[in-house]
């Protein structure tokens, strides 16, 4: 399997799942706490106390500050113990890690590695998530499987034509070749499908109230390890942007996925849709939120699967990979360079033309 | 009339751009130094993406199976799953 990436910016939670209420959740493997502040802001603890490990989301908040359920040791935001029972000496051992903590596009993400490398390091944006211009449906369902097959499955979407077939799958998603595209510097893969004569699938068909046949790009960007971004853009069959850019006669979905690994056999799943049409209609939202659950929980049957098979299999399994699979391998070398480096050693396998001069 | 095929996305000077070539099976890989070859199998198409700037020469890709010579006599098969 892809190691983790450390030394990352990862989605945690929904900004409205967290709140005056002690919040557990595991990344990355590290079991970490979450909270707002009577002000507002969130605060993330690692979610054991340091005396006898007992979790801190299994405690109770008294104004900012976490007393333990165990034996009440009290931390304030920062982590530091600030009360010991039955004792005034505090030791000043007595702390728990704080993590760095960013809310940013309804998403709270989260640093995991070395606080000092957090502020270098951009967050990449999914903007449609909190904006006025767009309406969102989302969730989060827990895969049972390793994070590098859920970026193996979001990379290739051939896979919609067979696995999700009368949701968001037609014949023509497999049957156009993709281009794939990647640039090292910025660290996205880009993978477009452009059909421009398709048929259009029930989630649009329904969403947008299009009968007739479609063109219908979808244009992947993976910014690993965390952050995917599925640009989908439906229209009428011969419909394309104007030439200075604006697009006024086509539907536009931004489709997000946030990667965050649990466990290394576990992930938390994170989707979203933003539509900038139909907007506040309760009834397309409902339909387009129930629709997407559907077919996240369709990958999430097919890669628990796939997880138990890979787990059970030998070392050095063979495995081929076709055209189609070019954007996934590029998400693979990207990841495991990112991988060496959150180790902070050289990458061993460069991406393309990662250590590489330009001539 | 519509276009076929996708139109560039990314912007930049450091883009590598893998293009399915329309109506065949084959890739055609585009480095970011301008060097292009046809390719069959996208394993083999990343080693060679990979090795710039060996064996990158700036120009068109020729006709099927003028990758470097290296490359072509790659077998298709199977490769470790991970790579």
């Amino acid at each position: 399997m892809t190691e983790f990436v450390r030394n990352q910016w990862y989605v945690a939670a929904y900004g409205t799942e967290i709140g005056r209420a002690l919040f557990a959740r595991t990344i990355l493997g590290e079991p970490i706490v979450f909270y707002r502040t009577e002000a507002g802001e969130v605060v993330a603890l690692a979610d054991r106390c340091v005396h006898r490990r007992y979790p801190l989301s299994e405690s109770r908040l008294e104004g900012d500050r976490v007393i333990c359920g165990y034996h009440g040791f009290t931390y304030d935001t920062l982590g530091t113990c600030v009360s010991v029972p039955g004792q005034k000496r505090i030791p000043r051992t007595a702390r728990v890690p704080a993590y760095k903590v960013v809310e940013q596009d309804s998403f709270v993400w989260v640093w995991i590695g070395d606080p000092d490398r957090a502020e270098a390091t951009p967050i990449p944006r999914a903007p449609w998530l909190d904006d006025e211009a767009y309406t969102v449906v989302c969730g989060m369902e827990p895969l049972a499987a390793r994070y590098d097959l859920l970026v193996d499955n979001l990379l290739d979407l051939s896979h919609e034509t067979y696995l999700h077939g009368g949701y968001i799958g037609t014949p023509e998603v497999a049957e156009t070749p993709i281009t794939t595209e990647v640039d090292e510097a910025e660290r996205v893969v880009y993978v477009s499908r452009h059909m421009a004569d398709a048929a259009c699938p029930p989630f649009y068909a329904e969403s947008t109230g299009i009968r007739g046949r479609i063109t219908r790009w979808q244009d992947i960007e993976y910014r690993p390890p965390c952050l995917y971004l599925l640009h989908s853009r439906i229209a009428p069959v011969g419909v394309l942007p104007n030439e200075d850019g604006t697009d006024p006669d086509a539907f536009h979905v931004e489709v997000v996925y946030a990667i965050t690994p649990e466990t290394e056999h576990s992930t938390h799943d994170f989707w979203a849709v933003a539509r900038d049409f139909a907007l506040g209609d309760d009834q397309v939202s409902a339909f387009l939120r129930e629709n997407n659950r559907t077919v996240v929980l369709q990958d999430v049957v097919a890669l628990d699967l796939l997880e138990k098979v890979v787990e059970q299999e030998a070392d050095g399994y063979q495995e081929l990979s076709v055209n189609i699979d070019t954007g996934g391998l590029a998400a693979r070398r990207m990841l495991k360079a990112m991988a060496a480096e959150g180790r902070g050693q050289e990458s061993a396998t460069p991406t393309a033309a990662a250590g590489r001069g330009r001539s | 009339m519509t276009p076929a095929g996708n139109r560039p996305m990314l912007q930049g000077d450091g883009i590598v751009r893998i293009h399915w070539v329309l109506g065949t099976d084959q890739l055609r890989a585009v480095c970011h130094c301008g060097a292009e070859r046809l390719f069959e199998d996208p394993v083999v198409l990343w080693e060679w993406v990979l090795d710039h700037p060996e064996g990158h020469r700036p120009g068109p890709a020729g006709g099927a199976g003028t990758g470097p010579a290296e490359h072509a006599r790659h077998p298709r098969t199977p490769v470790p799953a991970g790579h």
